[in-house]
């Protein structure tokens, strides 16, 4: 699977801060082509902006992104726009444009980037929505769809263009247990029907892991532990284990840093009386 | 809301700003009567012009029959020089036609009206009024009645 | 009192970084041009949505604003014998100040903030960066031909504004209050020039429709992509831009009428 031809993606001592905030330092991950990858982490730990620098709409402070071959953030605009052709991303809210129903939604990226004839267009947009079940959905409105109908909108909208690869950013979260089921069988099955890679980021673990064939965790800025999820399960880290079993305490304490406890409620009533 | 619908009411849109424009410019603004602007022009020195402007209409028997398109000062005759845009329709005007500047109003706009004389020959392209009179300044015309009494 | 001069200090850095920022957007909107006017129906659905949507408030306001004008600019003339000037003033004011400043106004309330709110929303819901992904530039299906409609249709709006005034004028100064149509009209058009007047008035219009929708543009694509960011930065649309027409307004003024 590390096979060194199979990795669509390469990161490497990918450095990034945002302001005086730093939130990569030295991170390196491979993403293999052709398998689910979940990019796991606690919140707030950047792995939405890994995927945005993955799509090049950031660009990283040291270190690169290699997708497919190509230095993301040294492509010119016009090559960078063509590799994100054959990229789809499925935003957590589905970031369907809010005045075209589901329909021209899904049609969007062909009228924008083909000039095929319109009654092809219906077709394969048919296929797509047939294929998220949402072919009974096309009339309607954005502001009308679900949560999880919005997100399997956008999906068919990210296959429309057959990509290489789709990054799902946070697709579990706020779902109801049906519509979970109904995403994460649509990820997995879309994954080996049409042979693509996909890349997940979440920090809903179960539901990760059940459907993954690899799983990179970071935190603070560097990748702690990668490989499959059941290499992952015996992992000998303390805090991956703390992570994957949702320990309240342990490496990540409880208590955020803070004076002595005693001597913290000391010094207070000591000020109230001054 | 379709394609079509859209493309008819910014079409509507645009018949409108049309309609508005034509309004500005033929009855708001002078653009209309600049039209007429192959008229024939005639010159005339006043002692004093008032607050005659630029633009200012010209007629005869209060009729409009041009406008004034210059007004400059004569160095060499210490008078002013006025010129008028008399329009072609009108062009049978006695030479010794007076111009005289007046007033609209007591305190209204000033203008030139023509009063034809009896001559036979008329007024050509750059032609001049032999009879002007000036325009009736205020403080002038009372100074006159005290020195009167 | 070294406090206050740091504020100070860190408010100008911020509002140069913003400025700069607000400039940068314009140059990359501007070059994204072509698309909508390659692109007809891109640049129709904007027009659509900043002009044809803005029109029944400016027309309804042209009208009252030339009523008024017109009811009071009889009192103070019929003091001097001089309401047949009526029409002159109507024109003038309306023409040269009111019809550019007042649709000014407006379309920053009405479509300017509209136009801030619904870009604002776009970032908010990632569909900004959803279009990005999707290898679409957002300066040239979002951006561009919005500015280009607003930059179309102010000057339009203010055309229609002066027009309507000036029948509204009519209205009152002459079908109310009785003064003469045949004054009405021939004082009004010895007096405006098409050339002085009408034209500079619609260059006012031309120059309040740029920096309006710039604005309107920049706040959204540089508002906090959160509820209350949106909210505020629509805010600041109809805050900056009126503050922009006003001020620019007199500096037009003074360029144009003042010889």
């Amino acid at each position: 699977m590390s096979d060194q031809n199979t990795t669509l993606v390469k990161i490497r001592d990918l450095h990034f801060s945002r302001g005086s905030k730093t939130i990569f330092s030295g991170l390196n991950a491979d993403i293999p082509q052709g398998g689910i990858t979940t990019i796991l982490g606690p919140s707030g730990t950047g792995k939405t902006t890994l995927l945005k620098l993955i799509g090049g709409q950031l660009k990283p402070s040291a270190g690169g992104i290699e997708v497919d071959g190509q230095q993301v953030a040294k492509l010119s605009r016009r090559d960078l726009y063509a590799l994100r052709k054959r990229m789809g991303m499925l935003f957590q809210s589905g970031a369907l444009l809010t005045d075209l129903n589901v329909f021209d939604n899904v049609a969007f990226p062909l009228r924008e980037h083909t000039e095929l004839p319109e009654s092809l267009i219906h077709k394969l947009v048919l296929m797509r929505l047939h294929a998220v079940g949402l072919r009974g959905a096309r009339d309607l409105m954005p502001a009308e769809l679900s949560g999880g109908m919005a997100r399997r909108a956008a999906l068919a909208r990210a296959l429309v263009m057959d990509p290489m690869m789709i990054m799902y950013d946070e697709p579990f979260t706020g779902q109801d247990p049906i519509s979970l089921g109904v995403l994460l069988e649509l990820i997995s099955t879309v994954n080996s029907a049409l042979g693509l890679t996909s890349i997940i980021v979440s920090h809903d673990l179960a539901e990760a892991l059940s459907i993954s064939h690899h799983v990179v965790v970071i935190s603070e800025g560097k990748v702690v532990e990668a490989g499959t999820p059941e290499q992952l399960q015996n992992s000998s880290s303390d805090w991956v284990q703390q992570f994957l079993n949702g320990r309240s305490d342990g490496p990540v304490p409880f208590q955020l840093k803070a004076p002595d406890y005693g001597q913290d409620l000391a010094t207070t009533e000591a000020r109230l009386d001054a | 809301m379709n394609s079509r619908t859209i493309e008819l009411t910014v079409g509507f849109f645009m018949l409108l700003f049309l309609a508005a424009m034509f309004i500005l410019a033929m009855k708001v603004s002078n653009l209309a009567s600049l039209t007429g602007t192959d008229g024939y022009k005639v010159t005339a020195y006043f002692e004093n012009i008032g607050g005659l402007k630029p633009r200012a209409p010209v007629s005869a028997s209060g009729v409009r029959v041009g406008q004034v398109s210059k007004i400059e000062y004569d160095p060499e005759t210490f008078r002013a020089r006025v010129t008028l845009n008399i329009d072609k329709d009108y062009a049978e005007f006695p030479l010794d036609t007076i111009a005289s500047i007046y007033t609209a109003g007591l305190l209204g706009e000033q203008y030139i009206g023509l009063d034809p004389g009896g001559d036979i020959e008329y007024l050509t392209d750059g032609g001049e009024f032999e009879i002007t009179q000036s325009a009736l300044v205020l403080e002038r015309l009372i100074g006159r009645v005290l020195v009167d009494q | 009192m070294l406090d206050l001069i740091q504020s100070l200090g860190a408010g100008t850095l911020n509002a140069v970084a913003t400025l700069g920022r607000a400039l940068l957007h314009l140059i990359q909107t501007v070059l994204a041009i072509g698309e909508p006017i390659r692109k007809f129906s891109l640049l129709n659905q904007q027009l659509f949505a900043s002009g044809v949507k803005t029109l029944s408030i400016i027309l309804v306001s042209g009208l009252f604003v030339g009523m008024v004008l017109a009811l009071q600019g009889y009192n103070t003339l019929v003091r001097f014998g001089a309401e047949e000037s009526l029409g002159v003033v109507v024109a003038f004011t309306l023409v040269r100040e009111l019809g550019p400043v007042v649709t000014g106004l407006l379309f920053a309330g009405r479509a300017g903030s509209a136009m801030t709110a619904e870009i604002g929303l776009m970032k908010s819901t990632e569909q900004l960066s959803g279009l990005e992904m999707m290898a679409i530039d957002p300066y040239r299906r979002i951006f561009a031909p919005r500015l280009l409609a607003g930059f179309i249709a102010l000057p339009l709006l203010a055309a229609m504004f002066s027009a309507v005034g000036v029948l509204g004028g009519h209205l009152v100064g002459v079908e109310l209050l009785g003064v003469d149509a045949g004054a009405y009209w021939s004082q009004m058009q010895s007096a405006v020039s098409f050339k002085a007047d009408v034209l500079n008035g619609l260059i006012k219009a031309v120059v309040f429709g740029l920096v309006v929708n710039w604005i309107a543009i920049f706040q959204g694509a540089d508002c906090v992509p959160t509820p209350e960011g949106v909210a505020s930065a629509t805010t600041g649309t109809v805050v900056k831009s009126s503050l922009a027409v006003l001020g620019l307004d007199f500096l037009l003024t003074a360029v144009m009428f003042s010889v």
